[in-house]
């Protein structure tokens, strides 16, 4: 087990190392860059440009020398430093802008996540052992409804009838007294009253998919004679249930566990949009339209670490609850 | 081979099947997998089930214990098994297993615990998440008054009894770690933890080469007499029920068409088809002789599940079918002699 948990950290370094490439050619790709056109911007409309702040802007990220110098110093900065550079945009640190943000979409991330697992696995094995029964077919259409209706379309029928109906408005995760108060109980609180909101619209496609693979994963399972044995030694259908089949099904959801957070982020942003969240995907959105580099670059660079340690994490998980892996048994079942 | 006890009374009896019918309702038609079998198991007796391939041994087998996948059913009959509730002979209950709902309290008591099962296929008999050890203790936690120490120490014990290579280290590995024929070793063991009286092997060897076989049977054999118990042994090898068993059933199409002594099977049988089955064993001098001739198996297939035959099932395959009797009326099991008796037309 160390060793595989070993070898599978070390080949996450060169994996990384081609992410942060990536992610530096992303924000170089586009032409211009957003310093440039800020000046210019200035310029033009005939204002002072404070040369010397520029120079200085310049010469700390190195945006006159070649592409390999600037992606050097950037990578020096992040990480010796720890600075993810100026969003220019902002005016502020990048560090300063993401740093609560990314909190609350990991925090958005998990609710979901318990949310969808707690609600659809459940569901997914009743259907399983309920195959073609009337409850079968029912979860089978809310599932399909639930694909396929878009998350934006469903934030913004729940917003309407909460409005029109409860005189509530959903939209942000706080209330105003508290949107721009530090952390307390009182503001955690406070988000707990407003985030099942997203939690639910961002969490009902995830739901519909988990409900239909552990269906189909159990109907697997259930076929194989290791249940019929299990069975035959008088083990009540729910013992049989959780210790066989569900151990096995239950594997491929672990392993998706690592791409949580690039799915909300990437699927959530229009929900985030329309609910007005303050959280990571909508500030990822606007930097990337602005050509705030060093703030978008950070943030691809953030997400698609998270997402590797994610995965990481997910298959040490894998590994612990299934000895084929720990084993490297390639054998099929 | 288990020693025959003469003067046998009926307080030897196990396990009685009367009328057995499993069915299973399809779109396409009603499968009679089980028509009407009776069977008897008497204490500590091997008996063996012979037929070709689908003629309802294993579904015979799931009735008894209640695991006949869905859409099967048990439509009709009896399963009587006289469970013996304390040390007195004589002194027994008689519960009708066809009467439960399958998921039944009692009936789970039974399983794995008096009556259990080998199946057929070693390599997926086993969950491969878990290891061998936790799926042997768990039936023996299951029915069996013991902490999760001893149930270990009796799981070890059993794996050694059923000649498992280091049966303390087998304990803690994964069933992909073994050897098909170890894996059947274990969930042999599995099946022995809790001292059945009752072991219904389905064609425990069949996936197996042929010098595990071997190996396999020898054991089984030595068991048998070693834990008293009495064995339902299912298969479609004649050999094998040579080797094992004192009392024959031989099935065709979901019903018993002879029933007699493991001798008079291959001195004296009766039925058309149990001779054809007799017939397909090949003889060592025809197969050096190339002799295709005689290598041949009985004529024609199994029909279809779905077709019901009018009168006897196996008229159409019978080389001594009587026009007008055979394919009208069905006939009847008939007792011969003492231990012996036949469904055929021929000795009616
Ligand atoms: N799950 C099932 N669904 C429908 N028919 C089945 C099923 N299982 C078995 N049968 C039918 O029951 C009959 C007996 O099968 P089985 O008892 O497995 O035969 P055997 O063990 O003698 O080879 C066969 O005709 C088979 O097609
Ligand atoms: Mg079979």
């Amino acid at each position: 087990m160390t060793v595989y948990i070993l070898q599978r950290v070390m080949r996450m370094i060169p994996l990384l190392f081609l992410l942060s490439l990536i992610a530096f050619l992303i924000i170089q790709l586009p032409p211009g860059d957003y310093l440039t056109e800020h000046i210019n911007a200035l310029r033009a409309s005939g204002r002072d440009v404070d040369e010397a702040e520029v120079e200085r802007l310049m010469k700390q990220y190195a945006l006159d020398r070649p592409m390999h110098i600037q992606y050097l110093t950037w990578i020096q900065n992040i990480l010796l430093k720890g600075s993810f550079g100026q969003s220019f945009q902002w005016g502020r640190p990048v560090n300063e802008v993401i740093g609560d943000k990314m909190a609350l979409t990991f925090l958005l991330a998990i609710f979901t996540t318990v949310f969808v697992w707690a609600v659809s696995v459940p569901i997914g094995i009743y259907v399983s052992v309920r195959q073609y029964t009337f409850t079968d077919y029912l979860f089978t259409m809310i599932g399909f409804v639930g694909l396929a209706v878009p998350g934006f379309l469903l934030a913004m029928v729940v917003m309407y009838f909460s409005f029109a109906w409860f005189g509530l408005k959903v939209g942000g995760l706080f209330s105003p007294a508290y949107e721009l108060e530090p952390w307390s109980i009182g503001k955690f609180q406070n988000m707990l009253t407003r985030i099942w909101v997203p939690v639910l619209i961002l969490g009902i496609g995830g739901t519909a998919h988990i409900i239909r693979v552990m269906r189909a994963t159990m109907l697997d399972e259930l076929r194989k004679q290791y249940v019929t044995v299990a069975r035959s030694k008088g083990l009540s259908e729910f013992a049989v249930l959780m210790n066989y089949p569900v151990r096995i099904a239950i594997n491929p959801l672990i392993s998706s566990l690592g791409f949580l957070l690039p799915w909300i982020i990437s699927g959530g942003t229009v929900v985030e949009i329309v609910l007005n969240l303050p959280t990571a995907a909508v500030v990822l959105y606007r930097s990337l339209l602005s050509q705030d580099m060093f703030l978008a670059g950070s943030f691809i660079l953030l997400v698609g670490t998270l997402a590797l340690v994610g995965s990481l994490l997910a298959d040490i998980a894998l590994a612990a609850v299934d000895p084929r892996i720990r084993f490297g048994s390639v054998e099929e079942f | 081979m288990a020693s025959v006890e003469n003067g046998a009374g009926p307080q030897d009896i196990l396990l009685e099947i009367k009328g057995l019918k499993t069915h299973f309702a399809l779109d396409e038609g009603t499968v009679r997998a089980v028509d009407g079998v009776d069977l008897e198991v008497r204490r500590k007796q091997v008996v063996g089930v012979v037929g070709e391939s689908g003629c309802g041994k294993s579904m015979t087998a799931m009735s008894i214990m209640r695991l006949i996948p869905p859409p099967g059913q048990i439509v009709d009959g009896e399963i009587r098994f006289h469970r013996p509730f304390d040390e007195r002979p004589d002194a027994k209950d008689i519960v009708d297993l066809a009467q439960f709902e399958s998921n039944d309290r009692q009936l789970r008591d039974i399983r794995g615990n008096q009556i259990s099962m080998v199946f057929q296929e070693p390599m997926t008999a086993l969950s491969p998440v878990r290891t061998v050890g936790k799926q042997i203790a768990e039936a023996i936690l299951l029915h069996q008054d013991v902490n999760k120490s001893e149930a270990r120490d009796i799981s070890i014990e059993t794996l050694a009894r059923v000649k498992m290579p280091n049966p303390e280290q087998r304990f803690d590995d994964y069933p992909f770690q073994l050897s098909g024929g170890m894996r059947q070793r274990a969930v042999i063991a599995m099946a022995l933890a809790c001292r059945p009286q009752l072991l219904i092997a389905d064609e425990p060897t069949t996936a197996l080469d042929v010098t595990t076989e071997a190996q396999i049977l020898d054991l089984m054999r030595e068991l048998q007499a070693e834990y008293d118990m009495a064995i339902l042994y299912i298969t479609h090898n004649l050999g094998v029920v040579a080797e094992m068993a004192e009392e024959v059933v031989v099935m065709y199409l979901g019903k018993v068409v002879e029933r007699c002594d493991v001798d008079s099977i291959f001195y004296n049988p009766k039925h058309p088809y149990t001779r054809g089955l007799l017939n397909s064993i090949p003889r060592l001098e025809d197969v050096l002789q190339d002799n295709r001739e005689k290598l041949n198996a009985i004529e024609g297939m199994v029909p279809s599940s779905f077709q019901r035959l009018s009168g006897c099932a196996f008229h159409p395959r019978c080389p001594d079918f009587m026009p007008g009797v055979c394919d009208e009326a069905e006939p009847q099991l008939i007792q011969l002699e003492e231990g012996h008796a036949v469904r055929c037309h021929l000795y009616t």
